[in-house]
């Protein structure tokens, strides 16, 4: 069997912003970055380490300076290629979205994305209603409510259907959790893993929480200072704490409580990520 | 007995009271907050937590009931600078909480327009950045500093003001893990040498190493206790939109399976020291 066609291929992607002036900083350098159709990955780094401008190469926001960008088989690094038939692919979801939604009642800013790709009205109203559905506000419920009366999380998932409804290849997410309560967070979380399961799609998911990454990335991009430093499983990656605390990042707390057990001389595995695979660990400690 | 820092009684506030698009966020709200205490407080979106924490420094006033601030009415505007200087606030998005365009002149701004005398003023800028460790950065330019840096900057001015309670909203919501855990130990720093702490924050994590949890749920408080009380109902948490913290939830899920595991393991310092104290008993038994 072939390997599959990468879906996103950054190859040597260098980024400078406010090139030749003395404020010239440099954002990214050779990062090498994949996704497979379908794949959840995450992508980890400190403030400043480069994540954002990556994402924003992968629709088009920004074009590769150096280094070749190609999404689902448009190289960016052609100045003719066309960015509208990209950003039907790869959906960028922003930190705080729903500070971008403007019309006035919901299923309304669902449909400006769909509307401006001049589809039938047909299509145009199925995507609303399966957008709006994949996102938790099913039409007949929300058709009529006023986007302004909306709770945070409800805004949030608002914004989401905005993009979902453009059907895309991939979906890329910047903190797409941050700032909602612990509700509001299971409910997005549990929706996003649907869609991606039921649709086959793949998402990039940009986070500060490692426990959100450890638990839902197939595989895990590290950024540190524009570099790539670790790539892999989330067992692989999480198994480098020295090199995760060194960039400033951190393991997951359940990781770190096993690790320190261990350094205390007991007989625990650390490999672990989630607390449903401590419990048995622990379990078999204290038995 | 001595007046409380805080003292809220029967509070009321209402957005855009008196027209169409009026929103109720507070329906009556009765709470004291003591000298030096640790406060977190939680609640889902919308009920109300930012609303609160910005009366206690007369950024908002009450639609009906009353807010003192060691004793002064916050409806009183004789008050309102001796509020401002007892209670300082440090916001989610350091970017908007930027004033001038070196660090150290940023850090001086508050106490400076309050009229501190010079000498004073340098003392407090120094004492601001060494406690948050910004002191080699207060030549630079604020809007190069890291989001990380921002907030330490932030936190510096606000400290520059000598405030007797600290007031952060979801201050560490946009920082990375590093720049968490920085803030975190300032605040636990601050806390040490008696400065109150309000922290309002959707991390349950965070709010478990407050000295007191008050939830708040529609503009009402649903819940206010110590950390071991408020975190001891997950039926409870859940309804108002919250959750058990990380190490609570598995704190559970042991003493489901282990009896004889402790209660009220809330933090993983806390569960690291559970498991050890386990491990060595449980093998001494065999």
């Amino acid at each position: 069997m072939s390997a599959p066609q990468p879906l996103i291929e950054v190859r040597g992607l260098d980024s400078t912003y406010m090139r030749g002036t003395p404020l010239e900083t440099v954002a990214l350098r050779g990062v090498d970055f994949t996704v497979y159709p379908g794949e959840m990955v995450g992508v980890i780094g400190p403030t400043g380490s480069g994540k954002s401008t990556l994402l924003q190469h992968l629709n088009g926001l920004l074009r590769p300076q150096a280094g070749r960008v190609r999404v689902a088989g448009v190289d960016l690094s052609d100045r003719r290629a066309g960015l509208r038939s990209l950003r039907l692919r790869v959906a960028l979801l922003f930190q705080n979205p729903e500070d971008q939604l403007f019309e006035r009642y919901v299923a309304d800013d669902v449909a400006f994305g769909p509307l401006s790709l001049s589809l039938p009205l047909e299509e145009v109203r199925e995507r609303v209603r399966r957008a709006m559905e994949a996102a938790g506000l099913p039409l007949q419920v929300y058709r009529d409510r006023l986007t302004f009366s909306l709770s945070g999380g409800e805004r949030r998932r608002a914004a989401l259907a905005g993009v979902l409804a453009l059907d895309p290849q991939v979906l890329v997410l910047d903190e797409p959790l941050a700032g909602l309560d612990p509700a509001g967070r299971r409910e997005l979380v549990s929706l996003l893993a649907g869609w991606h399961r039921r649709e086959g799609r793949a998402i990039v998911w940009a986070s500060h929480s490692m426990e959100e990454i450890a638990r839902l990335a197939d595989r895990v991009y590290v950024l540190a200072e524009g570099r790539v430093v670790l790539e892999g499983t989330p067992r692989q990656v999480f198994a480098r704490g020295d090199l995760l605390a060194a960039c400033g990042l951190e393991v997951p707390a359940v990781t770190q409580v096993l690790l320190e057990l261990a350094q205390a001389g007991l007989p625990v595995r650390t490999d672990v990520l989630s607390l449903e695979e401590a419990l048995p660990v622990l379990e078999a400690l204290l038995a | 007995m001595p007046e409380p820092l805080i003292q809220v009684q029967d509070l009321h506030y209402t957005y855009n009271a008196g027209t169409e698009r009026e929103v109720p966020a507070l329906r009556g709200i009765d709470l004291e907050i003591s000298r030096g205490e640790y406060v977190a407080i939680v609640g889902a979106n919308g009920s109300g937590k930012s609303t609160l924490a910005r009366h206690f420094n007369a950024l908002l006033l009450p639609t009906a009931g009353r807010v003192w601030v060691r004793g002064m009415d916050t409806q009183d505007p004789r008050h309102r600078q001796a509020i401002r200087r007892a209670v300082a606030m440090v916001f989610q998005n350091p970017e908007n909480q930027v004033v001038a365009t070196v660090v150290e002149e940023d850090v001086a701004f508050g106490p400076e327009n309050l009229g501190v005398p010079e000498e004073e003023l340098r003392v407090r800028v120094e004492w601001a950045m060494e406690v948050t460790g910004i002191a080699s950065l207060r030549g630079r330019s604020p809007y190069h500093l890291s989001g990380g840096q921002k907030q330490r900057l932030a936190l510096a001015g606000a400290l520059a003001m000598q405030p007797e309670l600290l007031v952060l909203d979801e201050a560490t919501a946009m920082l990375d893990p590093a720049g968490r855990r920085a803030v975190h130990e300032i605040v636990g720093r601050l806390h040490a040498e008696g400065i109150a702490i309000v922290a309002i924050t959707q991390a349950m994590e965070e709010a478990a190493q407050a000295g007191r949890v008050i939830a708040l749920c529609a503009g009402k408080v649903a819940l206010d206790g110590r950390p071991q009380q408020a975190f001891a109902d997950e039926e409870a948490l859940r309804s108002l939109g919250l959750d058990l913290p990380l190490m609570a939830r598995l704190a559970q899920m042991l003493r489901e399976r282990l009896p004889g595991f402790p209660a009220g393991v809330l933090t993983p310092a806390g569960m690291v020291a559970a498991l050890k104290e386990q491990a060595l008993s449980r093998g001494g038994r065999r």
